[in-house]
C-alpha cells in the first residue's frame, strides 16, 4: 500500500457509486466542508457518478478564500516595507486585496518569498538578522500546529526579527453558522479529514445532535469521498444523525494531542472575520498573550485598519453552499484565475477555480459541438 | 495549501521537538518534522502537512475500505436489484 493510487481505482469507485444508488430513495443535499475535497470531487467528476437524488454543495473550507480582505491589505502594507522579507504559502500571493496582490508588491521591488513550511520562514529570519521576517500564518486547524511551532521556536531562540500575520480559522463555528441559517438546506456533512487528524472529531458530536445532521469525517481521495457520501446517505436514509469516521487510517477520535497542546499554548480562540461571510464569534485563533510580541499587526502598526469587500463577488454565497460558481454572472467572464474578483477563483482549493479548471473546457467543448452541429 | 500527503519514513534523526525524518513521497524525498508524532518509526507511513507529520497511517484501518467494498460486492451479488444499477 502507498495510500494514494489504491484510493483512485475506478472499478472500486463504481462499486461505491452503485452502493449509493441502491441506498438512496429520495433527494439529499450534502456539503463537503473542505476545499481540498471540492477539488477532488470536481477533478474526478465524483458528483457525476452520483444518482440525481444526491447533490453536493461546496463548503467554506478554503483558508485562502476566507482570509478577509483587510488582512490581505495588511499583508500588502507590511510586505511593501523595505526592511521586510514577507513569507507566505504560494497560493496567497495572487489573492486580490483592495489595491493589488502580493505578486504586485514583489514586482514593485518588495521582498516576498514563497515557503513550503513556516519553519522555513524561521530559518530565513536566522539568516537575515538585519531584516524583519514576517510569515502569513493562514489556515485551518490542520496548519495551526506548524504555525504554532514556528512561533514557539522563535521564542525559544529569542528571535527579535520574526513575526506572524495571523488569520487562523476554525471549522466547527462555520458549520454552525451554515446550519443555523434560516435558508440552510444542508442535510449532512462530509467533515474535513485533515482538520480532524489534528483536532479529532469529538467536537462535532454536539453539532450532529443539536442540528440532527449526520457528520462523516472524510478523506480526499475519490474512494474516500464516495465511501463518505455512502456513509452519510445511509445515515440519512435510516434517520440517524451521528458522527462517523470514514478516514480512520489517518484520524483518531481524540486527534493529535501533542499538536493540540502546542496550539493551545501559542494561540487562543478569538472572533474572526471570514471573507464573504462576515465575523463569526470564537471562530479563529490569535496569538496568546505570552506570544503577543510575535504579532506582526502590532509590530507594524496595522491592527486598526479595516476594508470593505467588492459587492460584485458572490463568494460568500458560494462558500456557504447557497450558490454554485456557475451561477455567478462574473464567473469565467470578468472573474478568471488570471483576473480573480474573489479568492475562490485563486486558490487551488477554491470552488470557483476548481470549476474553471475542470468544468470550463468540457462546457466549451459542448458549445463547440453544438455550434458545429448547428452550422 | 491544506493538502496533506502520505509518505514513507526512510530514516529518523534527532529527539523530541527536533526529531525529523527523511520521508519519501513516491520517490521524492523531503525532510519532515516528527515533533507531533513521537510514536512514528522508520518504515511507517505518515500524513505530512507543510513539513510536519500530523498522523501515522494505520494500515489495518486503511485496508478496511477495501474489505468494506468486498463485502458490499458479495452483498450485491445476492441482491437482484444490484444488476440494474
Amino acid at each position: 500500500m502507498k495510500y494514494v493510487e489504491e484510493y483512485r481505482d475506478p472499478v472500486a469507485a463504481q462499486q461505491f457509486a452503485d452502493a449509493i444508488k441502491r441506498t438512496v430513495t429520495r433527494p439529499w443535499k450534502l456539503m463537503e466542508v473542505f476545499g481540498g475535497q471540492t477539488h477532488s470531487i470536481v477533478k474526478y467528476g465524483i458528483d457525476e457518478l452520483l444518482p440525481k437524488e444526491v447533490e453536493l454543495v461546496h463548503g467554506p473550507g478554503c483558508p485562502v478564500c476566507v482570509t478577509p480582505l483587510e488582512l490581505i491589505d495588511k499583508a500588502l502594507q507590511i510586505a511593501a516595507q523595505s526592511n521586510v522579507i514577507f513569507c507566505s504559502f504560494g497560493d496567497m500571493l495572487r489573492v486580490p486585496g483592495s489595491g493589488g496582490d502580493l505578486f504586485s508588491v514583489k514586482a514593485a521591488g518588495g521582498e516576498v518569498r514563497i515557503v513550503y513550511s513556516p519553519t522555513d520562514a524561521v530559518q530565513i529570519a536566522i539568516q537575515h538578522p538585519d531584516k524583519q521576517v514576517v510569515f502569513f500564518a493562514v489556515g485551518f486547524e490542520t496548519t495551526a500546529p506548524a504555525n504554532a511551532m514556528s512561533v514557539f521556536q522563535a521564542k525559544q531562540m529569542g528571535l527579535k526579527n520574526y513575526s506572524v500575520l495571523v488569520s487562523h480559522v476554525l471549522v466547527p463555528p462555520a458549520m454552525e453558522v451554515i446550519l443555523g441559517s434560516p435558508d440552510n438546506h444542508v442535510q449532512g456533512f462530509l467533515a474535513a479529514g485533515h482538520v480532524c487528524t489534528v483536532m479529532g472529531y469529538e467536537e462535532y458530536v454536539p453539532i450532529a445532535k443539536k442540528y440532527q445532521v449526520p457528520i462523516v469525517v472524510t478523506g480526499f481521495e475519490p474512494l474516500d469521498l464516495l465511501q463518505g457520501i455512502y456513509m452519510c446517505v445511509s445515515q440519512l436514509e435510516e434517520g440517524r444523525y451521528e458522527v462517523e469516521n470514514q478516514y480512520a487510517r489517518a484520524v483518531r477520535k481524540e486527534g493529535n494531542l501533542p499538536a493540540q497542546q502546542l496550539v493551545a499554548k501559542v494561540f487562543q480562540v478569538v472572533h474572526r472575520k471570514w471573507r464573504g461571510i462576515g465575523e463569526i464569534a470564537q471562530s479563529g485563533l490569535g496569538l496568546a498573550p505570552e506570544f503577543a510580541e510575535f504579532d506582526a499587526e502590532t509590530r507594524f502598526g496595522v491592527s486598526g485598519y479595516t476594508a470593505e469587500e467588492d459587492p460584485e463577488c458572490i463568494s460568500g454565497l458560494v462558500m456557504q453552499g447557497a450558490k454554485k460558481p456557475e451561477e455567478c454572472t462574473a464567473y469565467g467572464k470578468r472573474c478568471t484565475p488570471d483576473h480573480p474578483l474573489g479568492a475562490p477563483m485563486v486558490s487551488s482549493e477554491g470552488a470557483c477555480a476548481a470549476y474553471y479548471r475542470y468544468r470550463r473546457l468540457r462546457s466549451d467543448d459542448l458549445v463547440n459541438v453544438g455550434s458545429k452541429s448547428g452550422g | 495549501m491544506c493538502l496533506a500527503v502520505p509518505g514513507k519514513i526512510l530514516s529518523v534523526h534527532g529527539e523530541d521537538f527536533a526529531r525529523t525524518a527523511r520521508v519519501s513521497f513516491g520517490g521524492i524525498v523531503k525532510e519532515v518534522s516528527l515533533a507531533y508524532v513521537p510514536e512514528a518509526n522508520e518504515g511507517e507511513y505518515v500524513i505530512v502537512h507543510v513539513g510536519f507529520a500530523i498522523s501515522v497511517v494505520d494500515e489495518a484501518e486503511a485496508l478496511l475500505t477495501f474489505e468494506y467494498l468486498k463485502q458490499m460486492g458479495e452483498l450485491a451479488d445476492l441482491d437482484p436489484k444490484a444488476g440494474e444499477a
